[in-house]
């Protein structure tokens, strides 16, 4: 159960997010949409607790967020999340490697065999078994995301935290991404929080600015406009928030022409 | 025609281009030499190619009268121990202050303006110091080389360690790293090639200040040679042990970058730049 109240997040004099208040359940996938620069990823890297709120509560079960990134918060980036100079196998080895070799970050004999076991079940379900051995290097963009999930799964996070995961890929390969990660958020039972472009039915949060001050563009943040719960989205509602999402990003133009 | 920019030599003729300007030296020097020792049969400057020849004959086979070494193999040996030596320590500290204070604030807030203090003492002004401290013996010299090229290399893999991309050190959180354990096996192994391009780089400052000591003060090695003929012009001598020197520090780098290549075969950075 995460709950984010009355959260502030500014950067020296900048309000980024203004009074975000939000509750969300175990298990549940919330899609995050919002124009360029309104701070979604702000509100992920508090969420991983790589950036602290200026102002307000975010309580994961009641308690205060942990100051730092830490292994129930897993989180695939849009790139540079896999790790270059070990293959595929061993990406998805070194979750499991941090957690039972404290001193030497590595596992040997029967104990590695046994991480070796979970680490291919996990590589089989998301198609990369046969890649195994390559180094990231050799994949494609969407083998890259799917071993960054993969890494990430392993290690059996409460909460899983996508950042435009596909933003980097053509949209028929997005689409299976997608499906992929429905299945895997089935299977686990996380709690997901995706920042996407292209909406899909989940519940889906809208980030957007509802005030702005043409003088002082600086003054007002982005909060949460739409909070719609699973399943009830239309096509016409899809084109209306699309149509919100574009508005703050025509006062940006504004701003920028003006000023 | 397509433009200039766009025209690559092919396999052929690229290594021809390149051997090129060494074939135009070499004549050029071939000619002088005969012209001027045409005018004065003992010229000293520019001797003879045939000169030359029995020159490194003599002192790659025939022993030293005095020590009864063999002369080019002894002087070689003593100068890439102590070029090794120097170099090997400048690495081993450079990974370690370099990671140390790339990867930790706290070492980096304490460490990093005295690193770069140290870079900038100029190293030979210190030569005296080194000498009168360690003596005249091989310590010095290689203190020497490990005070030039050290810091250089440690500021250099400091920043390499800062451009490893953020994603990848808030992953290894994610994936439960302890600080200690993202050292070892996220951001060392990611150096490891970083460092042997560092050491390649330094590598003609660390000859600078190898021969500088040697020079200086030294029995033996290829630097203490150059200056001991010099007395007698002995070009016919110093000019192959330049060559030797020049080919020698061609081989080590050479050298490194097969190895970084072999070595670690995931990174390209290296294969790319050079
Ligand atoms: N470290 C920082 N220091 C100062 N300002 C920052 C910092 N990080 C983000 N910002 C500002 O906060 C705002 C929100 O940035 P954020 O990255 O969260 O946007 P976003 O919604 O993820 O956009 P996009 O869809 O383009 O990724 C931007 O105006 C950005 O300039
Ligand atoms: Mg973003």
């Amino acid at each position: 159960m995460i709950s984010v109240r009355k959260l502030w997040k500014e950067y020296d004099g900048q309000v980024v997010l203004e009074n975000l208040n939000l509750e969300v359940g175990d298990h549940e996938f919330v899609t995050v949409v919002g124009a360029s620069g309104c701070g979604k990823t702000t509100f992920l890297r508090m969420l991983l607790g790589e950036e602290q709120p200026t102002r307000g509560e975010f309580l994961i079960d009641g308690q205060p967020l942990p100051d730092e990134p830490g292994p129930d918060r897993g989180i695939v980036f849009q790139r540079y999340s896999v790790f270059p100079h070990l293959t595929v196998l061993q990406n998805v080895l070194l979750g499991l490697e941090f957690e039972r070799a404290p001193l030497l970050g590595r596992l040997f004999g029967a104990r590695r065999a046994e991480a070796v076991e979970k680490a291919e079940a996990m590589l089989q379900a998301v198609g990369l078994y046969e890649a195994r051995h390559k180094f990231p290097s050799a994949l494609s963009g969407g083998m890259q995301q799917r071993l960054s999930i993969a890494q990430s799964i392993v290690k059996q996070p409460k909460i899983l935290l996508l950042d435009e995961p596909f933003g980097a890929l053509d949209p028929g390969i997005s689409a299976d991404m997608h499906r992929l990660i429905l299945r895997l958020w089935d299977e686990h039972k996380m709690t997901i929080f995706m920042i996407t472009h292209d909406l899909k039915d989940t519940r889906l949060l809208v980030f957007d600015k509802t005030r702005l001050d043409m003088q002082a563009p600086e003054a007002y943040g982005a909060t949460i406009t739409y909070d719609i719960p699973l399943h009830v989205t239309t096509p016409a509602l899809l084109r209306e928030l699309n149509e919100a999402k574009t508005r703050t990003e025509r006062f940006a133009d504004v701003v920028a022409v003006g000023g | 025609m397509r433009r200039l920019i766009n025209q690559r030599p092919n396999g052929v003729s690229a290594p021809l281009l390149g051997a090129l300007p060494f074939i135009l030296l070499l004549l050029v020097y071939i000619v002088a030499s005969q012209a001027r020792l045409a005018e004065n049969p003992n010229d000293k400057l520019l001797p003879g190619l045939d000169s030359l020849v029995s020159a490194i004959q003599q002192v790659a086979t025939e022993p030293d009268k005095r020590s009864g070494a063999l002369i080019l193999w002894r002087d070689t040996a003593a100068s890439l121990v102590r070029l090794g030596t120097g170099v090997a320590i400048s690495a081993l500290a450079a990974l370690l202050f370099g990671i140390a204070t790339g990867a930790l604030p706290y070492a980096r807030a304490t460490l990093s303006p005295f690193i770069a203090a140290l870079a900038l003492i100029p190293p030979l002004a210190i030569l005296p110091v080194l000498f009168i401290v360690f003596g005249l013996g091989e310590t010095s010299k290689i203190v020497l080389i490990v005070f030039g090229i050290a810091p250089f290399i440690m500021r250099d893999v400091a920043m390499r360690v800062g451009e490893l991309p953020g994603e990848q050190i808030i992953k290894a959180q994610t994936l439960g790293a302890n600080s200690w354990q993202l050292i070892l096996r996220v951001i060392t192994p990611q150096i490891l090639p970083r460092l042997l391009d560092a050491v390649r780089l330094a590598l003609g400052a660390a000859w600078l200040f190898l021969i500088a000591a040697e020079a200086i003060a030294a029995e033996d090695g290829l630097g203490y040679r150059i200056f001991l003929v010099r007395r007698y012009l002995a070009m016919d001598l110093i000019l192959p042990y330049v060559a030797w020197i020049t080919l020698l520090a061609f081989l080590t780098d050479w050298l490194l970058r097969v190895a970084n290549a072999k070595l670690f075969p995931w990174y390209q950075g290296g294969a790319r730049r050079s």
